[in-house]
């Protein structure tokens, strides 16, 4: 069997205490991979850490405990061992106007991966590559504009090819088309799927968005103050949700015919992880059971076990006999 | 409802007085609560942001306006209570309870301001002032509007914080100690203070996670239904609309390109650019879009040249070659009404009588 081509194994990231209140767990305990060539689209509110955990892929931020795999390899943090990773790592962000310099032309902002990496030979054919792989053809005619001539959906091309001009085996995306509009999102996730057809890439696309799930992924993970609470193949997590918490996300998209399930209260506070299941607080067939139920005890009381990167499961103690 | 196509003149859909766009037949007699007639709104130097927007709302009824950025839609918003900046040119009529907006002397408008419309904003940190809580914010309009004391105010505070699910004892809160969510709360709390007829909703919900989405459009509408205010609310995001308001408009380069009722319109879009709008956000579980997303190629003309013919036909994969040259104004399509060349009766898209109509409704406005 081939190694994954990104990890997760064990993961937790905390961010110290802050203002007075505890340590944040970011992440607390996450088994999570990408396999060669495959889409994974990582689901969840604000705040849940799935942006920390993109961070984690990509060697951003340093886990607390667990590690980071590349192709197999443990990801060391040597700042030599980082910049290795990174050349076969790429991140795209959210919000493209921001992620590029207004004062660096498109052929700079492309070439800066390159330059930095010592790739100078070939530079103006790397850059000319990857403009056209990220369907910004001819591309002669993008390479001496700057930002501010471009439209949103050009710009975030422009930081896709910037990420495809060090040939990548994996991206991991945060977010990719929150900030673009409806008729552009479309024409960007098309483009990732393209790459991944032409160029054999592996992605982690992060977003609160399950349509963009249903468009692009294999796989789906759903994360919840720090831990994925259901994993599997998107049809199976998309069309027959089994986590009360995937199903209440499904349930609120517009256009759907099903009950809304909207859930109360605030997202999760990362410093106050409620004992036993996470969820428990805000869940609706939590609330649905009897008071006398004895189930409602290992909710309340009983941690989940954290659930394994290489096959579909669920983290809930209500699975078997489903509630309503 | 279907209406026969004939029963309309193409005249009148350029926005003449009987222009009654949105289902309100058979309720001639009563003024509606907010009527813009032939609205145009140009920047310096020549962007011109709306290209001739008539629309009408009677009261407690929800308009949805979408289209994506650059579209005029957020222009339109701004415009309905002239909060546009003063280099921006305005033409047409803006009627709210029969009163024209765009004519009002200063004094009048800020009396309609708040008491008689309001408007949500769509980023909550950047319309709240940081430095006030949200308390003295609320009470503001309360105290300036309806004259009454600073107990009535602070009851009435109290009580708007609870309608919308922020806990009344955070009125002493700043706008940073609050969740994105419960700030947009406040917003509405706030739009809600003096009781107005209608609501401006610029974007309520972008930038918000889907649960809190839910939760602020559930919210929205239950409100809305139960003090029977009328609603305009934008988006770029069609389904959001089609889910909380009763008709919706598309705009596309300044116009509307498609009106009419929302179910109607999600369930046989007529206008290709809302069938494109409509499938960027796909039905999980629809097997046509797995693994398939749908975009529109192209961007949106530049204001600045928007030259003859229909604005959307460089991205159109429906164009033929007449329209690179004819632009259409809003016509009957199924309950509603489209602006394209493909939902013209057949003679009419072959030079025909009606072309004059259609010839001098373009001229109105323009």
């Amino acid at each position: 069997m081939t190694a994954p081509a990104l990890e997760a194994r064990d993961l937790c990231i905390t961010y110290p205490p802050r203002q007075g209140r505890g340590p944040a767990h970011a992440v607390d305990g996450v088994n999570l991979a990408v396999g060669v060539g495959e889409i994974v689209a990582l689901i969840g509110e604000s705040g849940c850490g799935k942006s920390t955990l993109a961070r984690a892929f990509v060697g951003l931020v340093r886990p607390t405990s667990g590690e980071v795999c590349y192709q197999g390899t443990t990801l060391g943090y040597s700042s030599k061992a980082v910049k290795r990773f990174r050349r076969y790592t790429q991140l795209l962000l959210q919000d493209p106007g921001g992620a590029l310099n207004p004062k660096q032309n498109v052929f700079d902002a492309v070439a800066e991966g390159p330059r930095l990496h010592g790739l100078r030979a070939g530079l103006a054919e790397r850059v000319e590559t990857a403009l056209s792989q990220a369907g910004l053809r001819p591309p002669a005619q993008f390479a001496a504009r700057y930002p501010y001539e471009l439209s949103g959906g050009q710009q975030q091309r422009v930081v896709i090819a910037g990420a495809l001009a060090l040939e990548p085996s994996v991206i991991v995306a945060d977010e990719p088309v929150a900030s673009l509009d409806a008729s552009v999102r479309g024409e960007i996730l098309r483009l990732i799927l393209d790459l991944r057809t032409s160029l054999g890439l592996s992605a982690l696309v992060v977003s609160h968005d399950l349509g963009l799930a249903w468009n692009i992924a294999d796989r789906v993970a759903v994360m919840y103050l720090g831990r994925i609470v259901e994993q599997g193949r998107a049809e199976d997590v998309l069309l027959r949700p089994r986590h009360p918490y995937t199903q209440a996300l499904l349930s609120v998209l517009p256009g759907t015919d099903a009950d809304p399930v909207v859930l109360r209260g605030e997202p999760p506070d990362p410093t106050a992880i409620p004992a036993g299941c996470r969820f428990h607080p805000r869940c609706q067939r939590f609330a649905a059971l009897d008071t006398t139920d004895g189930r409602r005890t290992l909710c309340t009381g009983q941690a989940l076990a954290i659930l394994p990167a290489d096959a579909p499961d669920v983290a809930c103690h209500l699975i078997e006999q489903p509630h309503g | 409802m279907r209406e026969e196509p004939a029963a309309r003149a193409p005249k009148a859909l350029a926005g003449g007085p009987t222009t009654r766009p949105l289902g309100a037949v058979g309720r001639d007699t009563l003024a509606a609560l907010l009527e813009v007639r032939d609205l145009h709104v140009t920047f310096r130097p020549d962007v011109r942001a709306v290209r001739g927007v008539s629309l009408s709302l009677d009261a407690g009824q929800t308009l949805g306006v979408a289209g994506e950025s650059g579209s005029g839609k957020s222009t339109v918003a701004l415009s309905l209570l002239r909060l546009l900046p003063s280099s921006a040119q305005v033409s047409g009529e803006i009627l709210v309870a029969g009163e024209d907006v765009l004519r009002m002397n200063w004094g009048r408008l800020r009396a309609v301001r708040w008491a008689d419309a309001s408007i949500v904003f769509q980023g909550a940190m950047s319309a709240l002032n940081p430095v006030r809580t949200i308390g003295e914010q609320i009470r503001e309009p309360i105290l300036l509007h309806d004259k009454v004391g600073t107990r009535a105010a602070r009851e009435r505070t109290a009580a708007l914080l609870d309608a919308v699910g922020v806990p009344a004892r955070r009125a002493g809160a700043y706008p940073h100690e609050l969740s994105g969510g419960q700030r947009q709360r406040v917003m509405i709390a706030m739009a809600l203070a003096c009781r107005p007829n209608l609501i401006v909703a610029d974007e309520p919900t972008t930038a918000l996670d889907v649960i809190v989405q839910a939760q602020i459009l559930q919210l929205v509408t239950d409100l809305v239904h139960e003090a029977k205010i009328s609603m305009i609310m934008i988006s770029h995001d069609l389904s959001v609309l089609a889910d909380t308001c009763d008709a919706l408009a598309v705009m596309y380069a300044g116009r509307i390109v498609e009106i009419g009722d929302s179910r109607a319109i999600m369930a046989e879009p007529r206008h290709p650019y809302t069938r494109a709008l409509s499938s960027a956000f796909p039905a999980i579980g629809d097997p046509a879009s797995r693994l398939a997303p749908s975009g529109l190629t192209g961007d949106p003309p530049d204001p600045r040249r928007i030259g003859p013919g229909c604005p959307f036909q460089p991205r159109c994969a429906e164009a033929f070659d007449d329209c690179r040259t004819r632009d259409v104004e809003l016509w009957p399509a199924g309950s509603g009404h489209a602006a394209c060349l493909l939902v013209l009766p057949d003679r009419a898209r072959s030079a025909s009588p009606t072309r004059g109509n259609l010839a001098q409704s373009g001229e109105a406005a323009s």
